[in-house]
């Protein structure tokens, strides 16, 4: 039966010769992905269920990442849980504040995420590695429990939306604009349960850094993966990151989807997702002159270094609106030290960013940056909730690094041209 | 079990469910007081156990926290009902045992502070102040026997059990 990535991908770990959507399958997974924002609990349901050992300890990865370094005792107490689980359990994959960064650049950067994979992870972004073939997917607590004690969990085998996009995109238009409008166009519920593959000659030129911000959205369509095919330069990123046997995983070519979306984005504007949905998105020009607080770069969105490049290309010898405060967040150690390397963090620093340590902090309105009531904040993260990201009254627009770099010198919101 | 309907739209995310500022704890009695703050700071104060919230599409979209589900379970919600459940919520509600139904008529049927009856087992959704009767859309096969089992944790319980 012909079958489209994910399907292949469900059928070789539930050792079936096929699957088609609405199947109800125990799948064997390659990582299971945990923080310390959703560790303790899952330690607290594996304990109840009387489980000493883990399935697989090789199968885990645990990041510290949401609120690191601790943002007081109780988070504290969360990172230790989850420490002290991982030297019980021998779990070799544990990553520790400074030699860690955001879950979904961490484990794609250390050769945890490799195409035709099946991850979960207890983070709704998980979603991320669908970057490099994979189906990967968020899981809450209790489903983390059982994937550590049976190395497998259930699933519903879900239909495939195709997502063709072609066209040559503009200057300063980037992958976030590209994911921002998708979404606008499917709504914040038009993948629910459904995987999104994503083809065309704009995601085969696409880089790693652009293609891991397209797949890092799909759940904010609902989605339960997105899939980007693996090919050359995904094989290239496999070998740069050591992992030496990458096999990409292919659609058949008479696979059934649900639906296909063709989408060309040559004619594609910088896009701003307004309050209070990531589906919000309009052209930059329909809310230039929105007066804003706080600029965010970087998360696991846009905290790589193509991302960087662009904001320190905008930010370079300039100087940061009075009113605004800009803070930089790298996606992982390994990234905050090449913007030390190559120069972007002195010309951050200069131009009067604040560079933030790697974490979600920011992003989940936790610590490291926080809105006031009635603030407005120009981020380029994922999401931008009622109180996400701070008081309830705040707001936050989304956008890529170049309309929020540009917009953070001019203190409110421009088009980068 | 009769309660009364505590009424919301479209796409109430994970982040007004309980924000991440509550997320440093992961019990019923500290999220409970917080669930739906940012929605509706009234909520926890006029619910009673055995209440439902009636809800439009995407419900529970967003973070994969399980909180969210735990806080609205904690404040004495017996059951939501919605158009449409965002994915992780949907699992999460059914492993931590907070009942969900799928139903977008009872949803269009039902005001803010109608009284509801609701028959679990059955999926039966009837509002007793307007008048009309529901059957929402059963689980699929294989969660329902997941659900019979008594949830994940029983699942795996009595699957390690077999395995030893």
């Amino acid at each position: 039966m012909a079958m489209t990535i994910a399907e292949k991908i469900f059928a070789a770990h539930s050792g079936k010769e096929s699957v088609k959507p609405g199947d109800l399958i125990f799948a064997k997974l390659d990582r299971i992905l945990g923080t310390d924002v959703t560790c303790s609990l899952s330690i607290k349901v594996f304990e109840e269920m009387g489980v000493e050992k883990v399935h697989n300890p090789d199968q885990l990865v645990l990041v510290n990442d949401h609120f690191v370094p601790a943002k007081d005792i109780k988070a504290a107490q969360l990172s230790k849980n989850m420490r002290e689980f991982g030297q019980q359990q021998g779990v070799k994959n544990y990553f520790e504040v400074g030699r860690s960064g955001i879950c979904h650049t961490v484990l794609p950067e250390n050769g945890l995420a490799k195409p035709g994979d099946l991850i979960v992870g207890a983070d709704s972004h998980t979603c991320t590695y669908g970057a490099v073939g994979a189906v990967a997917s968020g899981i809450g607590s209790t489903d983390m429990a059982a994937a550590w004690a049976i190395g497998e969990l259930w699933f519903r085998v879900p239909s495939t939306i195709r997502v063709e996009i072609t066209g040559d995109l503009q200057e300063w238009v980037g992958a976030k604009d590209v994911i921002l409008y998708i979404i606008s166009q499917l709504g914040v519920e038009g993948a629910i349960y459904k995987i999104l593959e994503f083809h065309g000659s704009t995601i085969e030129n696409m880089s790693m850094d652009g293609r891991f911000t397209i797949a890092n959205m799909a759940v904010e369509a609902g989605a339960k993966s997105g899939v980007i095919p693996a090919d050359d330069t995904t094989l290239a990123f496999m070998d740069q990151v050591g992992v030496k046997d990458a096999q990409p995983i292919e659609a058949d070519p008479d696979a059934e989807y649900e639906k296909i979306i063709e989408i060309d984005v040559s004619e594609l504007k910088p896009q701003v997702a307004k309050p209070y949905l990531p589906s919000n998105a309009v052209d930059v020009d329909e809310v230039a002159g929105t007066r804003i607080d706080q600029v965010a770069i970087g998360s696991c969105t846009n905290g790589r270094i193509e991302d960087f490049e662009m904001a320190y290309r905008i930010l370079k010898g300039k100087k940061i609106h009075p009113l605004v405060r800009v803070v930089i967040m790298p996606s992982s150690d390994k990234i905050y030290a090449e913007l030390i390397d190559n120069g972007f963090a002195r010309e951050f620093v200069a131009a009067g960013a604040t560079i933030a340590p790697s974490t979600c902090g920011l992003c989940i309105g936790g610590h490291m940056g926080v809105l006031a009531e009635d603030e407005v904040g120009l981020y380029t993260t994922n999401r931008n909730f009622v109180g996400r990201n701070g008081h309830p009254s705040s707001q936050v627009f989304l956008s890529g690094p170049a309309v929020a770099a540009a917009s953070a010198i001019a203190g409110e919101i421009v088009s980068p041209k | 079990m009769e309660g009364t309907a505590f009424k919301y739209g479209n796409n109430v995310d994970t982040d007004v469910i309980i924000p991440a500022r509550y997320c440093t704890s992961f019990l019923a009695e500290e999220l409970a007081p917080h669930a739906l703050e940012d929605l509706d700071d009234t909520f926890v104060k006029r619910v009673n156990q055995g209440d439902f919230i009636v809800a439009g599409r995407n419900f529970g979209c967003g973070s994969s926290r399980e909180n969210a589900p735990i806080a609205i379970k904690g404040a004495g919600a017996a059951c939501v009902i919605a158009e449409s459940f965002a994915r992780i919520f949907y699992r999460n509600s059914i492993n931590i045992g907070l009942p969900i139904l799928e139903c977008p008529e009872a949803v269009h049927g039902t005001e803010e502070g109608d009284k509801l009856h609701i028959n679990l087992e059955t999926g039966e959704i009837e509002n007793l102040t307007r008048g009309g009767k529901w059957i929402a859309a059963p689980f699929p096969e294989g969660i329902q026997e997941i659900i019979e089992l008594g949830g994940l944790v029983s699942y795996v319980k009595k699957r390690l059990g077999a395995e030893k």
